[in-house]
């Protein structure tokens, strides 16, 4: 599927790496920045009341489909995050090369895969204060009692239209933007984060 | 800002949103036997009921699933929310027909 080396950030151009490594460790910093690395992500639709579709997918991935809505799944090196009753987003490292079996095994279930790796960064977000970071710009419910690891919902962050997904209780959360947007979500966050302190952290954490 | 219930997502703002109009308008099943004022009349004439209104919205920045939202256009209340393909609730609908 995707080929990594291919791969280009659209947060090349803000010096992230440069500047994880110059920043330091300022240990007080209450929001945590960094741009994930990439990783391929297909779009995967189908019908979900369909046994055999399930069955498929799940001997792909190893993991079944969240039927819950807003809610994901995570396999050995593959997470599924639910975007609507029929479909779902598949999230794996470059190297997870089994995604390209998803094609084949889906013939004749009449299922779309659709690879779209390139569409989305993925900023991540962690720190004591990450949560809110992500209140002032999401309309969303994040207390832990409405919103928690392995959730993750489709909704607008400072007016853009993102992925947020909860990958920890710290908190942690993964926010897939189009690349398009990349730029200016990094750009709102540090300037929302400001007051708890920001850390850039390397794009490998 | 209405807290609009998507069937799938639950309580979500307003602006996540985008609103299609009234609902439960069935295309003609032969458009070429219409003539042209049949035509104009399915395509853009609307109900604009004062009260309660069914009306079909979709959640763009989230699930961008369509779904039927029964609403109060005077109060902006809603009163149900209801899957695609779903008969409206029986009494708002009798309700919106006495009203117009």
């Amino acid at each position: 599927m995707a080929d990594p080396f291919q791969w280009q950030s659209p947060l090349a151009h803000l010096g992230l790496a440069a500047r994880s490594n110059r920043e330091g460790d300022p240990g007080d910093a209450g929001v945590h920045l960094s741009e994930r690395p990439a990783r391929t992500q297909v779009n995967l639709r189908g019908d979900s009341a369909d046994d055999a579709f399930n069955e498929a997918v799940t001997m792909v991935l190893g993991v079944g489909l969240p039927a819950r809505p807003n809610t994901t799944a995570a396999g050995e090196g593959v997470t599924v995050l639910w975007l609507g009753p029929d479909e779902w987003l598949v999230v794996a490292a470059p190297d997870v090369d089994r995604l390209a079996a998803l094609e084949t095994a889906l013939a004749g279930h009449g299922a779309a895969v659709t690879e779209v790796s390139e569409s989305r960064a993925v900023i991540g977000l962690t720190g004591a204060n990450a949560r809110e970071v992500l209140m002032k710009g999401c309309a969303l419910d994040l207390h832990p009692r409405a919103f928690r690891a392995g959730r993750c919902a489709q909704t607008l962050l400072a007016r853009a239209g993102v992925i947020l997904h909860q990958t920890g209780n710290e908190p942690a959360y993964d926010i897939y933007v189009a690349r398009s947007f990349a730029d200016y979500l990094w750009t709102w966050l540090e300037d929302a984060a400001g007051e708890y302190g920001v850390r850039v952290t390397g794009a490998d954490t | 800002m209405l807290l609009i219930s998507c069937p799938w997502c639950g309580a979500r703002d307003e602006t996540e949103f985008s609103c299609g109009g009234e609902a439960h308008i069935a295309r003609p099943a032969d458009p070429n036997a219409l003539s042209d004022a049949e035509w104009a009349d399915y395509l853009f004439m609307r109900k604009n009921t004062r009260g309660p209104y069914l009306e079909r919205w979709v959640h763009t920045a989230g699930c961008r699933r369509w779904f039927n939202v029964a609403r109060d256009t005077v109060t902006n209340e809603i009163t149900a929310v209801y899957k695609m393909g779903a008969k409206p609730p029986r009494a708002r609908a009798k309700a919106s027909r006495r009203k117009r």
